[in-house]
């Protein structure tokens, strides 16, 4: 770990200040993840700004019904919450998939939208890494690719986001607020927050150096069956080979994202009225142009067939 | 105390104290976070220790050309850093493969390189990150699968007996079938973790290890010490499960470092070190043919297993049980080793027969379906109760056929449809597997040293170690039962070069082995008692504290004296495992369900049905059992060290990437132990255990996701994507 200096913010405002004047600090909210980076070098910020003081920590009815989650609620929270729980629950079961009891207690909303990948290749300083160090190549192109990703990915690299959250965050439309270093807000639809890595795989949101998150926005309430069903070799505590996160409504459309297959949660709306034909009809259209592996093609054939069985879940 | 004979009645055959289902003498130790680790030692000696990070080398083969360590030198707080350019002369260790301090020939991936030694530990590794390496890489093998041909014979465990290639291809049903098990990595809790303190030319190391006389050993050898000048303490041991039966570069490189440094110093492997840097379960490749008459009776049974190997290192032994476990007059194992330049492979959970299981038992799964015979009953039709390849040689117990039979009835098996994929409950499909679990019980010196002081407590010192298994515990009820006191009576003190040498924990001989050398050292004392007292030893009786014999009795404070009364001894075995063949049997019964979508399996129960000699305590017999058991579930379905075979490295080096078994996995588990003693096995009539818990597992396993789908899975981990496209479509 590098030598940092540290120092805690009151305020958004003060946060982006604070942000402007150090551009290579990072905010530190649970520090689950950023820690870990941190130890192992990945992550060398010289200055850490602590959000967790920001009063950003409640979940507040919007006036058109929907919901704004605070960047700083809790991962524990924010699934144990009576109002995401009767209607978002996809949310509350996307959460409840994820990591552990004691992280789920630390890790916050924006920290998880902004976690990195787990590509094995990006946590061994040895191994190439476009991510860690743009241009140096990618170790894992060729290597060990059984977790990694099947459609989005580049010659530059082919991680995948391991949120479960954002699985569901992309299937409830939900939006990412923010405030730049400058002072000026912005909301970013999940759907545009996550970057394909095409030749800058080191670039993975649409934020901007310095630029807090605040909080994320739920529109009102969708109903229907809310159904999140992620796949993984253990029974716990293992991020997901695939998720299937579906909001499937009485008249049988549906919402469907996946996790696990790309560099962000993967949602093709125009694919969506395939769902009508069926599982493997939709998959075929939401995974249209996939170049799977040979280590990974089985990913294709366990999203249909998590589909199908949510599908068939979500009518009985 | 030489053990040449059958063991006749003695006083440990009372079971007043052993045998009982007693608690841990160390667990309060544990649970309160008293008992000091390796790396949270906090003896005056290592008061001020420096923390040492260890650099693993960024390639698998070739040479470093260049060190750049002005850097970390100037570093915060750096006091010294550790090279082989200025570690002075080593030599390896007898129980090393490959040198534990490379450079500047690198010989695997993470190989240490170097050691930095800081005030504190963040200093440490952060210095350790300014180091720049350059190497010029060598062309390695990494492949298993890629070197098979190249691979030579090893005479180890070589069977040729009858005319196996005659009967098998005249056999009317045969099968033919080839599985592989992937690498593994220990993934004990605690790390290999070291602290040394140097006094003039002696130094201390509290460690964690296994095999102290071994690690004690090595030390000295690889650094040119006279065995005298070296003491290894390693009183708690937070896992080991072969990982730790060596010395290791934490303990060479704390030792080097305190040098270097002039101070104590400690140092841990991180856990991304340790799955490359330290020994592994090498992978393995196996063929296996059976044939047999129509009446179920094998009559050829072929093994060959194909494993890879450091130069100089040694073969994965998973064809040991075929040579044992069941009849056939025609018979043929045969070992094959590669050279990889992967990291050193060695001994893990049950080495050889956990491998060698894993195959063996699905091979009999599959010829009892080609058989129409039921799996339970093709296994029993095929015991044998004497050494197939020496029919003059007995077992000294052999219970399989009742772990079958028990196991059977208590695990509901008349419930199994044979038709496999044919159950279903809800969205699972569901089955039940069995397997057989042989493992061989070795014997093997063990020593100790008694004292009896003047209030009658007795303490006990022996070199043997307590790796979470019980040692501590069964020891002292070994100790109170022969000397007739109360457990609360007797102090056990272990791991530490200065006391007994003993067995040592590895390959499931420790129990037996290290309390029967504690029984010898109580002979030794119970004779002295008597001595002192006037007593004829041949007809005292050791009771309540006293000594007794007709109605006279004596407290044994007395006889201890001011001074205490000292005594040592340690067992011999002579050739009884020669006259004798000595194993352990059980028999596992798993049922799963697979997602009939996704193809994930999950486990949902469990039962061990265990003969094993006599039982010292059921309770922390259980727990390993139990642990093996759920070892076992992590080989049959997750655990995998992923090979990078351009690079020559495991990939998933942290225990996110290398899944073991959470609590969600694990589900209800039985054991069942079988009332047996071994006479011929020690004076306490006790086998090992352990081990055998996990032996077999992950056949059972493979074997009910087998019946649960109807898809023959041969390759381990059973993880979905080896079956999901074959399973049945969905409705
Ligand atoms: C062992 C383990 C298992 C896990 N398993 C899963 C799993 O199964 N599924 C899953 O989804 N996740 C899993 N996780 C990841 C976990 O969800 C994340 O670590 C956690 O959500 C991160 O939140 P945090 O608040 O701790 O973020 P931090 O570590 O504090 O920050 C993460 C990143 O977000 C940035 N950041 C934080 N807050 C803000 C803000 N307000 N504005 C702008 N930037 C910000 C930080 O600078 C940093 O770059 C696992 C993690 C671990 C360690
Ligand atoms: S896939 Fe991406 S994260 Fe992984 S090594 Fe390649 S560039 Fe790095």
């Amino acid at each position: 770990m590098k030598p940092f200096t540290y120092e805690r913010a009151a305020s958004p405002a003060e946060a982006a200040a604070a942000a402007r004047r150090h551009p290579d600090a990072r905010f530190i909210a649970g520090g689950t993840n950023l820690l870990d980076l941190m130890k192992l070098e990945i992550e060398t910020p010289s200055h850490l700004i602590d959000v967790n003081g920001l009063a950003l920590d409640r979940i507040e009815a919007t006036p058109d019904g929907g919901l704004r989650i605070g960047a700083l609620v809790r991962n524990t929270d924010l699934a144990a919450d009576p109002r995401i729980r009767r209607d978002y629950a996809l949310l509350s079961r996307a959460l409840l998939a994820g990591a552990s009891g004691q992280l789920r207690n630390k890790a916050t909303t924006a920290g998880n939208l902004l976690q990195r990948t787990r590509c094995p290749y990006f946590y061994d300083g040895n191994m190439a890494c476009n991510k860690r160090q743009p241009g140096a190549g990618c170790a894992a192109l060729g290597g060990v690719t059984r977790q990694l990703a099947v459609i989005g990915h580049s010659e530059a690299c082919i991680a995948t986001n391991p949120s479960d959250m954002a699985v569901a965050l992309r299937a409830l439309d939900a939006v990412v607020e923010t405030v730049a270093a400058d002072g000026s807000t912005r909301a970013i639809p999940v759907a545009e927050f996550h970057r394909l890595p095409g030749d800058t795989p080191q670039h993975e949101t649409a934020l901007q150096p310095g630029e807090l998150i605040t909080g994320v926005t739920l529109p009102p309430p969708v109903g229907g069956r809310q159904i999140y069903r992620k796949v993984r070799d253990r029974a716990s505590y293992a991020f997901a080979l695939v998720s299937v996160g579906a909001v499937v409504q009485p008249d049988g459309t549906a919402r469907v994202a996946l996790g696990g297959v790309a560099a962000r949660p993967w949602r093709v709306e125009a694919a969506e009225p395939e769902l009508a034909r069926g599982a493997r009809a939709a998959i075929d259209a939401i995974l249209d142009g996939a170049r799977p592996t040979q280590d990974n093609a089985f990913k294709v054939t366990l999203a249909a067939r998590t589909l199908q069985a949510v599908l068939a879940e979500a009518r009985s | 105390m030489k053990f040449d004979k059958p063991a006749t009645l003695n006083p440990i055959d009372r079971l007043r104290v052993v045998g009982q289902p007693l608690d841990r003498i160390d667990g309060p130790l544990k649970t309160t976070g008293q008992a000091p680790y390796a790396y949270e030692h906090r003896h005056q000696a290592v008061a001020d220790a420096a923390y040492g990070h260890v650099v693993g080398a960024g390639i698998a083969k070739g040479r470093i050309t260049g060190m750049e360590l002005d850097a970390a030198r100037a570093a915060p707080g750096v006091l010294a850093i550790v090279t082989a350019a200025n570690a002075g002369p080593l030599d390896k260790g007898k129980m090393n493969t490959v040198r534990l301090l490379g450079g500047p020939e690198v010989d695997h991936y993470h190989q240490a390189i170097a050691l930095v030694v800081a005030e504190n530990f963040e200093q440490a590794r952060a210095a350790a990150a300014l180091i720049r390496v350059d190497y010029a890489v060598a062309e390695g093998a990494y492949d298993l699968a890629a070197t098979r041909d190249t691979a030579k014979k090893v005479d180890q465990s070589a069977t040729a007996t009858g005319d196996f290639a005659g009967t098998y291809a005249a056999a009317p049903v045969r099968l033919d079938a080839t599985y592989t098990t992937p690498d593994q990595s220990h993934a004990m809790m605690e790390p290999h973790a070291s602290v040394a303190a140097w006094d003039g030319d002696r130094v201390t190391v509290w460690t964690s290890n296994q095999m102290i006389d071994w690690g004690a050993g090595d030390l000295a050898r690889t650094l040119k010490l006279p065995r005298e000048k070296v003491r290894l303490v390693s009183a708690f041991v937070g896992g080991g499960f072969g990982g730790k039966l060596f010395l290791r570069a934490d303990a060479l490189l704390a030792a080097l470092g305190a040098r270097a440094a002039g101070r104590p110093v400690k140092v841990a492997l991180s856990r991304p070190l340790m799955m490359n840097n330290t020994t592994h379960r090498p992978a393995t490749i196996q063929r296996i043919r059976l044939g047999a008459g129509r009446d179920g009776r094998l009559t050829a049974i072929g093994h060959e297993s194909w494993s890879g190997d450091q130069e100089g290192g040694g073969p994965e032994t998973a064809v040991d049980q075929t040579r044992l476990l069941y009849a056939g007059a025609n018979r043929l194992t045969q070992l094959r080793l590669a050279v990889l330049d992967l990291p050193e492979g060695n001994a893990m959970r049950a080495p050889g027969e956990a491998p060698g299981l894993m195959a063996l038992e699905i091979a009999m799964d599959e010829m009892a379906e080609k058989l129409g015979m039921d799996p339970v009953a093709f296994r029993i039709l095929n015991d044998t109760q004497v050494d197939p390849n020496d029919p003059e040689r007995p077992f000294s117990q052999r219970q399989l056929v009742e772990c079958l039979r028990q196991g059977a009835a208590r695990f509901g098996w008349e419930r199994r449809d044979g038709r496999p994929g044919s159950r279903r409950d809800g969205r699972w499909l569901t089955g039940l597997g069995v397997a057989a679990a042989f493992r061989n019980n070795l014997v093997t010196q063990s020593g100790a040293r008694l004292r009896l002081d003047r209030d009658g407590r007795v303490t006990v010192e022996t070199d043997m170690t307590d790796i979470g298994t019980g040692s501590y515990t069964i020891i002292a009820q070994t100790a109170a039962e022969m000397m007739g006191v109360a457990i609360d009576r007797v102090t056990v003190r272990l791991g530490d070069s200065s006391f007994p040498v003993s067995a040592g924990s590895g390959g499931q001989w420790g129990a037996n082995s290290a309390t029967a050398g504690v029984y010898a050292a109580c002979v030794k004392l119970r004779d002295a008692v008597a001595q002192r007292l006037g007593f004829n030893s041949a007809d005292a009786v050791f009771e309540g504290g006293q000594i007794r014999a007709g109605n006279r009795s004596a407290d044994l404070a007395e006889a201890a004296g001011p001074d205490g009364l000292v005594a040592e001894d340690s067992i011999e075995f002579g050739d009884l495992a020669e006259t004798y063949q000595q194993s352990t049997f059980g028999a596992h019964f798993v049922e799963v369900a697979v997602d009939a979508a996704t193809g994930e399996t999950r486990v949902r129960r469990m039962l061990a049905v265990c003969a094993a000699g006599r039982i010292l305590n059921p309770k922390t017999a259980r727990s390993q059992v139990i642990g093996a058991m759920t070892m076992g579930i992590g080989g049959a379905l997750m655990e995998e060290l992923a090979v990078d075979t351009r690079h020559g490295l495991f990939v998933n080096h942290d225990l996110a990437g290398y899944e073991v078994p959470v609590h969600a996995d694990v589900p209800h588990q039985e054991v069942i132990f079988l009332d047996e003693v071994d006479p011929i096995s020690s004076p306490m009539k006790a086998k090992g255990v352990g081990e055998l818990g996990i032996c077999g597992v992950a056949a059972a396993i493979a074997n009910a996701v087998y019946n649960a789908t109807g898809v023959r899975v041969r390759d381990y981990p059973v993880t979905l994507d080896k079956h999901l496209d074959r399973l049945p479509a969905l409705a």
